[in-house]
């Protein structure tokens, strides 16, 4: 449903943008209806770029990204407006999201304008109520109130149901569930479970591993504005083959399992990519392997004969 | 310009702050006076054609007369009276400074809404003509226009007051836009569809209503300055009467050293309580819209 | 030696009224021990934090003690405890990494910063490179401005600041949240390794993420809306959670490994309660799946197995 054909983003930075700064280099993969695809990374992998090029927020400098088949930098005027119909954002802080001298309703009100014709206020209304419905909300109790009035939870809420109200095939979820309390976390994570059984394409954008693993069919690591690794989360999380995604997997703090006593106690980070990101792959060079059925690795060596840090250095950086 | 920082309502500030402000407004002390005193020149501006009708600059009475009760502000050297002068002094002083401040807000806020909004190359392009704008000397580009223009009124010096001083608000607004921009309802607004300039104007500027407030009351009290020091040497209108050019032809005309006190303190004076009153008032209500500033 | 803390409690004074964010709290750390502090937001865990060290002005202590190696802390007086501050108990506060100067090298701010604890810095000159190297950073990390260096790294330099001066007691606040998870398993390990060179005696670590307390702390303590839920050692709390709160929140965290597809966990239904005006009895009732009218009354904080205190009446 939604591509990503080897899409980059390059900034021009410094004075009259002389220098480049890569933020997501030839990212490729794609996202289909009824399934939760995360894309697992930490501070300045670019998923958060990754997220905002498929929202239309920020350009795509190389390669493209498609909407069934459709290059969604083309989108103008009307074909943008029903682009947005389709495909919507929730985004990290709940209480940035919301303008804070507007009441509740104002970020449904600021939809209607994608409807096109008019539409009879009651009937609005009732599509209102019935989004709200659906993530557990009721209209009477949230529209009217001030966002600084509701917690944090409910706000995520209202802004799902925002991003549902209309004919949304895909949502982008960026790091939605990371302001929020243990206790909340879980029912609206939940709440993406189900819009995937109702069809729905999610792109999951988190830094936290247990929540990919928890929710979604495949997940897709990014370092540095590459994706390292991608397949079925099972295969990703059970077997992975990227030392980068390795280490990630021993970093993670488990409830029963201590660091370095697990089966996969935390091996060095060796990614070849590490000291040349910069440089872009030498030519014939795969962007992927598939090591096993839908499993892929962008490493050119599979089984760490790369010559990587020393867990030290890894330290030192970290 | 530590005086305008820090406007943003927070995530979490209701507009109750409305009614907050108007709790503060009622009883800060600098606010009151300040805008006392502006009404009241506004008033006596306002009611001067009708003290005192006709021509301020007739030759009426006996010349160089000291204030008396029929003349309470006395006369020129040339028998004008200096107190309907005053009063339609004030009145274009008025004008300028809210023709020549609102064209200066007018251009300062378009160009800053959009340098922030915006950013990159449109950015650097606004930055750029900002900056030159800031950097021309103004004394000799006005002598420029003074011998192009050989008469001049009110609407020139108006409108190159309004051209020449609205940098520093675009810088001040342009800065206020980037930081808003960044935040997720301006990104929630575009991916509804909304137009930039719904975005810029139905969201970014509500949240900087009270710095876009304080940036017009501080061009307005740096126009009506400007104009009084500019007619004071001699490149104002070239006809009419202001409070800047009473003070000129006084000088011109060696008021000082005649003893003819009553042309020039007036005038003076009442330039300095209202740009005075603006700025304290601007103080005033920074103090109201930033808390902290409250804290002591 | 260690710490004491007997019956504390920390009000804030707002407009509104007395927020009663702690509201008898009682617990001991023992030497070398690293006690884990979890809860969610507002539960008073920062507040508890903040008050051993009292730099929080709008704080008002209210009642109970704080003993630490045989001395009694003065939290109510700001002033007073200055002496100890940095000193005997000392803190590294949430978003230390993020209040950083940035016009400022970290050598010199380091510098700056001990002279204002009335402390000279050459004297800690050699200790500081040693502790550096220590946790891994380089020297040169002393001649860098704070927005050349990773998260991780900025919150070690604030770890090896905090510590400096060897105080007994250290207050961690959130010292992990904001950075990815290679950063926090560093960060972490960090921590460990001061209790084991002995540059910190006792340790508490506040934070709402539990799994990485699991990973590092002796004990854990679970707080709820002002309240102690349930302490004890880590594994005893991990193996036999007896607190429904405490049962609820454990169950309710996506561990590694549970998928959706296979096991939907729930949540906590519910939020915490005002703390304005906290309901009477057990705080967590309204949410509770245990809760009858014994409930109406507090229960105590009573140790029911060997470490291992709750305080709830429906555990025996």
């Amino acid at each position: 449903m939604l591509t990503l054909e080897r899409a980059s983003k390059t900034y021009r930075i410094g004075a009259f943008g002389g220098g480049r700064l890569v933020a997501v280099r030839e990212a490729d993969f794609s996202v289909a209806q009824g399934e939760v695809v995360s894309l697992i990374g930490e501070s300045g992998s670019g998923k958060t770029t990754i997220g905002r090029m498929i929202l239309r927020l920020i350009s795509v400098n190389g390669g493209r990204i498609t909407l069934d088949g459709e290059d969604i930098a083309a989108l103008r005027g009307p074909a943008l407006r029903a682009y947005y119909r389709v495909v919507q954002g929730v985004f990290q802080d709940p209480f940035s999201s919301f303008n804070p001298i507007f009441k509740v309703d104002h970020v449904f009100s600021l939809l209607r304008g994608l409807l096109g014709g008019g539409q009879a206020d009651d009937g609005w209304r009732r599509r209102v109520d019935e989004a709200l419905a659906s993530v557990g909300l009721e209209g009477g109790q949230v529209l009217h109130k001030y966002p600084h009035q509701l917690s944090g939870g409910q706000l995520q809420r209202v802004l799902i149901a925002r991003a549902l109200l209309l004919d949304t095939r895909f949502l982008v979820a960026d790091e939605i569930i990371s302001m929020l309390d243990a206790s909340t976390r879980i029912d609206v994570l939940n709440l993406l479970g189900d819009l995937k059984a109702r069809g729905l394409g999610i792109l999951f954008i988190t830094h936290d591993l247990s929540l990919a693993n928890y929710i979604s069919e495949r997940a897709i690591i990014l370092r540095r504005g590459r994706v390292v690794e991608s397949g079925p989360t099972t295969a990703v999380f059970g077997n992975p083959l990227h030392p980068y995604t390795q280490q990630l997997l021993g970093a993670v703090p488990r409830l029963h399992e201590k660091w370095g006593t697990g089966p996969r106690s935390g091996k060095a980070d060796a990614c070849c990519y590490h000291d040349t990101v910069t440089a872009s792959p030498a030519a014939g060079q795969p962007a992927m392997v598939e090591a096993e059925p839908g499993h892929l690795v962008g490493c050119a060596n599979l089984y760490g004969v790369c010559p990587g840090d020393t867990d030290a250095e890894v330290r030192a950086t970290a | 310009m530590t005086a305008l920082a820090g406007q943003i309502p927070k995530a979490g500030e209701s507009v109750g702050r409305a009614r907050e402000v108007r709790y503060f407004v009622l009883r800060s002390r600098k606010i009151l006076i300040s805008t006392a005193i502006i009404a009241a020149f506004l008033v006596l501006a306002a009611l001067g054609p009708t003290i005192r009708p006709g021509d301020p600059n007739a030759f009426v009475g006996p010349l160089g007369a000291a204030p008396s009760a029929e003349y309470w502000f006395g006369t020129t050297t040339f028998g004008q009276d200096v107190f309907a002068q005053f009063l339609y002094g004030l009145g274009s002083t008025f004008a300028v400074g809210l023709a020549g401040g609102g064209i200066a807000a007018l251009i300062g806020v378009t160009v800053g809404f959009v340098a922030g909004y915006r950013g990159g190359i449109t950015d650097e392009i606004l930055n750029m003509v900002t900056n030159i704008v800031l950097v021309i000397p103004t004394i000799a580009l006005l002598v420029v226009v003074t011998a192009f223009f050989k008469a001049r009124g009110i609407v020139i010096e108006a409108a190159f007051i309004g051209l020449t001083s609205w940098p520093w608000a675009a810088r001040a607004i342009r800065a206020q836009t980037f930081s808003l921009n960044a935040r997720e309802f301006v990104d929630l607004a575009r991916i509804s569809g909304v137009p930039a300039w719904r975005v810029i104007f139905g969201e970014i500027a509500p949240n900087m209503s009270s710095y876009l407030f304080m940036t017009f009351i501080l061009l307005f009290g740096g126009s009506i300055l400007i104009a009084a020091s500019l007619d004071f040497i001699g490149l104002g209108p070239t006809s009419g009467v202001s409070l800047g050019l009473m003070m000129y032809n006084s000088v011109a005309w060696s008021a000082l050293q005649l003893g003819l006190w009553w042309w020039f303190v007036p005038p003076g004076v009442a330039i300095t309580a209202i740009v005075g009153s603006l700025y304290v008032m601007n103080v005033g209500l920074d103090e109201i819209f930033n808390p902290r500033l409250r804290e002591s | 030696m260690g710490l004491e803390v007997t019956d504390l409690r920390v009000y804030y004074r707002t407009l509104a009224g007395d927020v009663k964010a702690l509201d008898g709290v009682t617990l001991g750390v023992a030497e070398g021990e690293i006690m884990g502090l979890a809860g969610e937001s507002g539960c008073g865990k920062s507040t508890f934090g903040n008050s051993l060290i009292r730099i929080d002005g709008r704080m008002r202590h209210v009642g109970g003690s704080v003993v630490l190696d045989g001395i009694e802390l003065p939290i109510a007086d700001g002033d007073a405890m200055r002496e100890y501050r940095y000193k005997l108990v000392s803190i590294i506060p949430q978003y230390a990494m993020s209040a950083l100067n940035p016009t400022r090298r970290i050598g010199r701010m380091i510098d700056e910063l001990l002279e204002s604890r009335g402390v000279r810095h050459e004297e800690y000159e050699a200790e500081l490179r040693r502790r550096l190297a220590l946790v891994g950073l380089q020297e040169d990390v002393l001649r860098r401005y704070p927005i050349e260096l990773s998260g991780g790294m900025k919150q070690r330099v604030v770890m090896v600041i905090s510590t400096l001066l060897d105080p007994s007691l250290l207050i961690a606040d959130e010292i992990t949240s904001a950075l990815d998870v290679s950063s926090q398993k560093a960060v972490a390990q960090t921590l460990v390794q001061f209790r084991d060179e002995g540059f910190v005696r006792a340790m508490i670590v506040v934070t709402h993420d539990v799994s990485i307390l699991y990973q590092i702390a002796d004990t854990l303590a679970i707080m709820y809306a002002g309240r102690l839920a349930e302490k004890a050692p880590t594994e005893e709390l991990m193996e036999r959670p007896l607190h429904p709160y405490t049962r609820l929140l454990i169950s309710s965290l996506p561990e590694m490994g549970v998928r959706f597809a296979d096991a939907r966990l729930a949540g906590i239904p519910g939020a915490p309660p005002s703390l304005l005006n906290p309901p009477t009895g057990c705080r967590f009732r309204t949410r509770c799946p245990l809760a009858d009218a014994e409930c109406e009354t507090q229960p105590p904080f009573v140790e029911v197995a060997p470490e291992h205190a709750v305080a709830c009446w429906k555990v025996a």
